[in-house]
């Protein structure tokens, strides 16, 4: 790989211990990814985070990283195990609270943000069109791909660290223009509206791109969508089929910039969406816990919980999962008395996926398919996908 | 006999070989305070892989395994080199954060668990002692 003067000082550990490291990484991945060098990022955005992830020993990596590593580019953090205020309300134990505060601790010494959310794109790390970017967390390395139209690889924990102390990646995959080409043509011939549905659209889509050992879709017949539709639709298709990049036909930036696959193609009709929904509803179901914000809400989504939750009372442990600066919003806003005041809770920081509560609930209602597919095998809940509306029902029922 | 391969992470060991031809999912897969291998079903279920040699096909499972290496490393209980048909991303990281020589394209069906093995990850070899 052909390095500049700048990285092979890196290299050399001109710059330190933790870059010289993290330049290893980097050249490492692009000998076996056959990149040709290295490119600057505008951004990072880290995941592994949570302590329930990390371990000791994650932990100890990063505080060894810590000792002498800066980041050199605009960087944020996936979520933590808790809510960093409210972690004892949440039924967080002690000992886990005070080594996810340790690990927190080491990336702040980086120079990281740490906003602990996986929407970077909804409070402040916000690529434009074409920005190359290092970005673990799947749902967002989708959304910023396909919906920005900016670039980056699928990376993992220390890949993205790597890319933070360096501001570099190696230039492969997604980064260049060869392998953003639609492979299969996905034809949507039923209605999809909302949340729950966007996700469950995501996992027939995902499911069948293993299937077919394909990537990225080409998708046709969604006349619209909102932001948190997509943002829904991202984590699905992210989580039940790898997906790192789609193309929607008149919606994202990049849909008419390649040829259209031909050659491989599936239609999707509203009995699929019927089915596939059910399989995202577990028999003999006992609700007693209701989340929404799989991805983290957005203000708009918890405006819209404010006006349904208004006046009512739930009657399960609700959360409503969301990035902490959303949250000082909804704080200002008045959302937030309004949704406390109905009995439900939020859960900064933090989310079902990372959280230390497996086996906790018995039943887990949201409208998240990524949360259903996480509430089976990693906390081992029954789960059930439903609209915002219908989860609100099931609470104050 | 000398194979020649691809330079993952630089460095020498030598040691027994244990061989699999199951991908290897660390996080989850091998406990990080005894070093063996814990996955239901896989070939090398209940072996230890500590001080070995360790030749498999690529990796698998949760982008986290790079951190249990690192945790093993610590523990003393990983192993002293890797040998990979064809690394992935998981195991490379993990090579590099715990200091293990790895080597990958290499022709793992040549070589069998016992046969003392010389690896050179700067070169990119390996030897097969006896």
């Amino acid at each position: 790989m052909r390095l500049n003067q700048e990285e092979k000082d890196m290299l050399e550990g001109k710059n330190g211990k933790a870059t010289q490291k993290s330049m290893e990484i980097l050249i490492t991945l692009g000998d076996i990814f056959e990149a040709e060098n290295m490119i600057e990022v505008y951004g990072v955005q880290i995941a592994g985070v949570s302590y329930d992830n990390l371990g000791e020993a994650g932990l100890e990596f990063l505080n060894e990283m810590a000792e002498d590593g800066k980041v050199k580019v605009l960087t944020t953090l996936n979520p933590a195990g808790m809510d960093r205020e409210n972690w004892q309300v949440l039924g967080i134990d002690e000992e886990f609270a005070i080594n996810q505060n340790r690990a927190i601790d080491a990336f702040a010494k980086m120079g990281i943000i740490t906003t602990c959310s996986c929407t970077p794109y909804l409070i402040g790390n916000s690529p434009h069109y074409g920005q190359h970017i290092a970005w673990a967390e799947s749902s967002a390395v989708c959304y910023s791909n396909s919906v920005i139209g900016a670039r980056t690889n699928r990376e993992g924990g220390p890949s993205a660290l790597a890319a933070a102390l360096t501001g570099r990646t190696p230039n492969y995959g997604y980064h260049l223009d060869k392998n953003r080409h639609g492979q299969v043509l996905v034809s949507v011939n039923a209605p999809v509206k909302g949340t729950d549905e966007f996700g469950v659209l995501g996992k027939i889509i995902g499911d069948k791109l293993v299937e077919l050992g394909k990537k990225i879709p080409y998708i046709t017949g969604i006349p619209s969508a909102t932001v948190e539709e997509l943002k829904s639709f991202c984590a699905s298709v992210a989580t039940y089929g790898g997906t790192a990049l789609f193309h929607m036909d008149g919606i994202t930036p990049e849909y008419n910039k390649y040829p259209k696959p031909s050659d491989v193609r599936f239609e999707i009709i509203q009995n699929e969406i019927e089915s596939a929904r059910a399989e995202l509803i577990d028999d003999g179901i006992e609700i007693d816990f209701v989340s929404i914000g799989c991805p983290h809400a957005s203000i708009h989504e918890i405006a819209n919980l404010a006006k349904l939750l208004e006046g009512k009372k739930v009657k399960k442990e609700f959360w409503i999962t969301t990035a902490r600066p959303t949250k000082k919003i909804a704080d200002e806003a008045g959302y937030t008395k309004i949704i406390e005041g109905a009995g439900a809770k939020f859960a900064a920081d933090t989310c079902c996926v990372v959280a230390p509560i497996k086996g906790r609930f018995k039943g887990i209602m949201v409208d998240s398919a990524k949360a259903c597919y996480y509430g089976r095998a990693k906390n081992k809940f029954k789960v059930k996908i439903g609209s915002i509306e219908q989860c609100i029902e099931e609470a104050t029922r | 006999m000398k194979l020649k391969g691809r330079k993952v992470y630089k460095g020498v060991a030598e040691g027994e070989a244990i061989v699999t031809k199951d991908g290897i999912s660390f996080y989850g897969g091998v406990d990080p305070e005894t070093g063996r291998v814990v996955e239901v079903g896989h070939e090398l279920e209940g072996q230890s892989i500590t001080g070995k040699v360790l030749v498999f096909p690529t990796g698998k499972g949760s982008t986290v395994g790079s951190y249990t290496m690192y945790r093993m490393k610590k523990n003393n209980t990983a192993p002293v080199a890797i040998v990979n048909k064809e690394i992935d991303t998981i195991i490379a990281v993990g090579c590099i954060i715990s200091e293990i020589p790895c080597v990958d394209k290499i022709n793992i069906s040549n070589i069998k668990t016992g046969q003392k093995l010389f690896v050179n990850g700067s070169e990119g070899t390996i030897e097969i002692v006896d």
